[in-house]
């Protein structure tokens, strides 16, 4: 189908500016495990401090990336998949003001003025434009949801008898889940923070203020991974060749992720004071719910995949692996996509590790985690973020992709600097290195009195890693970059390679509309957060006054 | 639904339910849990180090940028020791490498770990949240010291 200039314009802004952006983000991961290798002993380097560097690392690549992606990603889904464009003046208004956002975030973290990390805890203050910032992000991404809802609704009383795609019902519910988890958020910044930064307020309550941080924040993962869960039931069996196993299975996920991304987030909490022990094992197990889908979902790409490998001539129990389209110039999705998922069964079990109660105690803010999410957001999430940002614009420009043999073994790099990092991360999380830490100052210089030479071996091992991934997001950039400014070949479309059920399954009522699970949601989140809330009030003490990340003298 | 679906279902709920049994074995039978949940109150906020009887301390710990209060905990082996932790201003992190303590210190909240210390060692302390500018600084230490 054809996407009208506006609407186009507006989408490819949205993909090329945060990856413009990314190559500050990937350059700040590149620091990070060269300062704590213990290469460098020193606070900052090209002019860019540890912590400032570590908090543009975060919010451009976790944030800004995966935000923007996802409203481009949502307005090409529901324009291909419903037959009707959103308005192009609504997705240009949303991304103003996120770009505005993006700005003011911007301005915040390259002056110093914002070195708190993309969870931002008070009572670390940061300048009020990073809190501005952060919620004119969030605002602007709800405004396409509310168009889409509309143009759903509309479809649905045309189509009434018809399954909604796989892809509508998965991008709809990414959104109600950002909308709902980012109100708390939103709560948190403007209510509690924007007025105590700015000093109209005093003091404020510290685990009130992260128990609404993680609501959204574990919420937060789930709309950075549903995209790729889109691609990974949509196109990917198609491009491998073959059609997939379940689209019932699908939408039960899609669901599932509905009722069960955000009354979990005290699993990130597990180590806090003023929560009790019954709420985090409540937690705990809900969180273990949510595996259910994932497990699903390997289960049907697996046999999707074998089905597609089979298709190809393969024979015997586990031949399907090695007759699927690898290495290829002309369906590189499949390479972004397929890498996703290798990493991502590493990045789910450790995943497992972390939602496990006490378990947690062992790797809880260690090294050990960001080796575990980089197997989650960079793995699934940032490489089906790549594959598609490329697929898109060639689609959108009627473009050829410049320097195609890099395009295609990025992914294939990606996996072997990443599993590469992740271990010696991991690994040096269970020999207790801190995540979060510039290591390269005390814990890894042979000077300082707090030298510990057991985590060379690991933090060696993660810089070699994080080595390979640079190099892989440098060639990525260059052939995207290349390509979005070469001549245009031919016309500019949008198609999508979109895959058929194997088997024939018909409608089921119940998993085709929201309203009933919606009313679930609310519940959930209501059994799983009252009682949180009610803890977190009963216990806590005073509230913190605001410090500045490089004094230990509060303000005022 | 076909067979090889509803298999691997049967399986995954499976491998979660042992993973839940475990879990209930190690907070049961192994004393393995998350932090205790203390009302809080400002008595927390004075450091010190209380003996009750020989083999049992009582530590009450206060974090600050970037410094744990106090810095060095020496203490015979065997004993047993209550941490009760806090900040005096941004969260920071306390864990006790091998010693499966972790908890975050937070202003206004308390978080109690108990810790049998079996072997002679020295244990470090680190902070595992990030502070501020002297985070990579913030460490102490549990000195275990042979019985005499």
């Amino acid at each position: 189908m054809n996407i009208s200039k506006p609407l186009r314009r507006v989408i490819l802004l949205e993909l090329s500016i945060p990856l413009a952006l990314l190559s500050i983000g990937i350059f700040e991961g590149l620091a990070q495990v060269i300062y704590r290798s213990g290469m460098i002993h020193q606070a900052s380097f090209a002019g860019t401090d540890y912590y400032q560097g570590l908090t543009l690392h975060g919010v451009i690549n976790a944030i800004v990336l995966t935000t923007f992606f996802a409203v481009a990603f949502g307005h090409a889904t529901i324009a291909y998949f419903l037959k009707r464009e959103p308005s192009a003046k609504l997705a240009m208004l949303s991304f103003v003001i996120m770009l505005t956002g993006t700005l003011l975030a911007a301005y915040a973290m390259l002056s110093g003025k914002a070195s708190v990390l993309y969870t931002f805890y008070p009572p670390l203050k940061a300048h009020v434009t990073f809190y501005l910032g952060a919620a004119l992000i969030i605002v602007g991404s709800w405004i396409p949801f509310f168009d889409w809802v509309s143009i759903y609704i509309k479809w649905r009383k045309e189509n009434k008898d018809v399954k909604m795609p796989i892809a509508v019902l998965g991008t709809l519910v990414n959104f109600t889940v950002w909308f709902v988890c980012s109100l708390s958020v939103a709560y948190e910044v403007i209510i509690l923070l924007i007025p105590w930064s700015v000093g109209f307020t005093e003091t404020v309550n510290v685990t009130f203020a992260r128990t609404l941080f993680w609501f959204f924040g574990h919420a937060l993962v789930y709309f950075w991974l549903l995209p790729s869960y889109i691609m990974f039931y949509t196109f990917l069996p198609k491009i491998a060749g073959g059609k997939l196993y379940s689209d019932n299975a699908g939408r039960i996920v899609f669901l599932m992720f509905l009722l069960l991304s955000i009354p979990v987030g005290v699993h990130h909490q597990f180590s806090d004071p003023n929560i009790s022990r019954g709420v985090k094992w409540v937690h705990s197990m809900l969180t273990f719910g949510i595996v259910i889908p994932s497990f699903i979902t390997a289960f049907t790409l697996a046999a999707s995949l074998e089905y597609a490998g089979r298709k190809r001539g393969a024979k015997g129990l586990l031949n399907w692996l090695t007759h699927l389209p690898y290495f290829q110039k002309d369906n590189f999705l499949f390479g972004y996509l397929i890498c996703g998922l290798i990493l991502f069964i590493f990045g789910g079990l450790t995943g497992i590790v972390n939602a496990s109660y006490s378990l947690n105690n062992m790797v809880h803010n260690t090294a050990y985690q960001p080796g575990h999410f980089h197997m989650t957001v960079a793995g699934p999430v940032f490489l089906a973020i790549l594959g598609m940002s490329m697929y898109l614009i060639k689609e959108l420009t009627g473009k050829k992709i410049q320097l195609p043999v890099f395009n295609t073994m990025v992914p294939y790099l990606w996996v072997i600097g990443l599993l590469t990092f992740s271990t010696g991360l991991i690994w040096g999380g269970l020999i207790g290195e801190p995540r979060r830490t510039n290591l390269g100052m005390t814990y890894l210089n042979p000077e300082s009195n707090l030298y510990h030479p057991q985590w060379v071996n690991d933090t060696t091992i993660t810089l070699f890693g994080g080595i390979i991934m640079f190099i892989a997001g440098v060639m990525f950039l260059s052939s995207f970059f290349m390509t979005l400014f070469s001549k245009k070949i031919s016309e500019s479309k949008l198609d999508f390679p979109v895959s058929e059920s194997l088997h024939v399954e018909k409608r089921i009522g119940i998993i085709d509309r929201f309203g009933p699970w919606l009313i679930v949601m609310f519940v959930l989140i209501l059994l799983a957060y009252v009682p949180a809330l009610m803890d977190v009030f009963k216990y806590s003490g005073p509230g913190s006054p605001a410090f500045l990340p490089d004094n230990p003298i509060p303000l005022k | 639904m076909d067979s090889f679906e509803k298999r691997a279902l049967i399986l995954s709920v499976g491998l979660m339910m042992i993973f839940v049994f475990a879990l209930m074995y190690a907070v049961d039978k192994r004393n393995s849990d998350v932090p205790d949940c203390l009302p809080y109150d400002a008595a927390y906020t004075k450091a010190r180090i209380v003996k009750l009887d020989d083999d049992t301390y009582q530590v009450f710990c206060v974090a600050r940028m970037w410094r744990f209060e106090p810095e060095s905990i020496v203490i015979p082996v065997g004993s047993n020791v209550d941490f009760f932790v806090t900040s005096d201003d941004v969260v920071h992190g306390f864990n006790i490498y091998l010693k499966n303590v972790n908890m975050m210190a937070v202003h206004g909240g308390i978080s109690k770990s108990t810790v049998h210390f079996d072997k002679p060692g020295i244990y470090k302390i680190t902070c595992h949240e990030f502070c501020g500018s002297g985070h990579q600084n913030m460490q102490a230490e549990v000195v275990v010291t042979e019985k005499k």
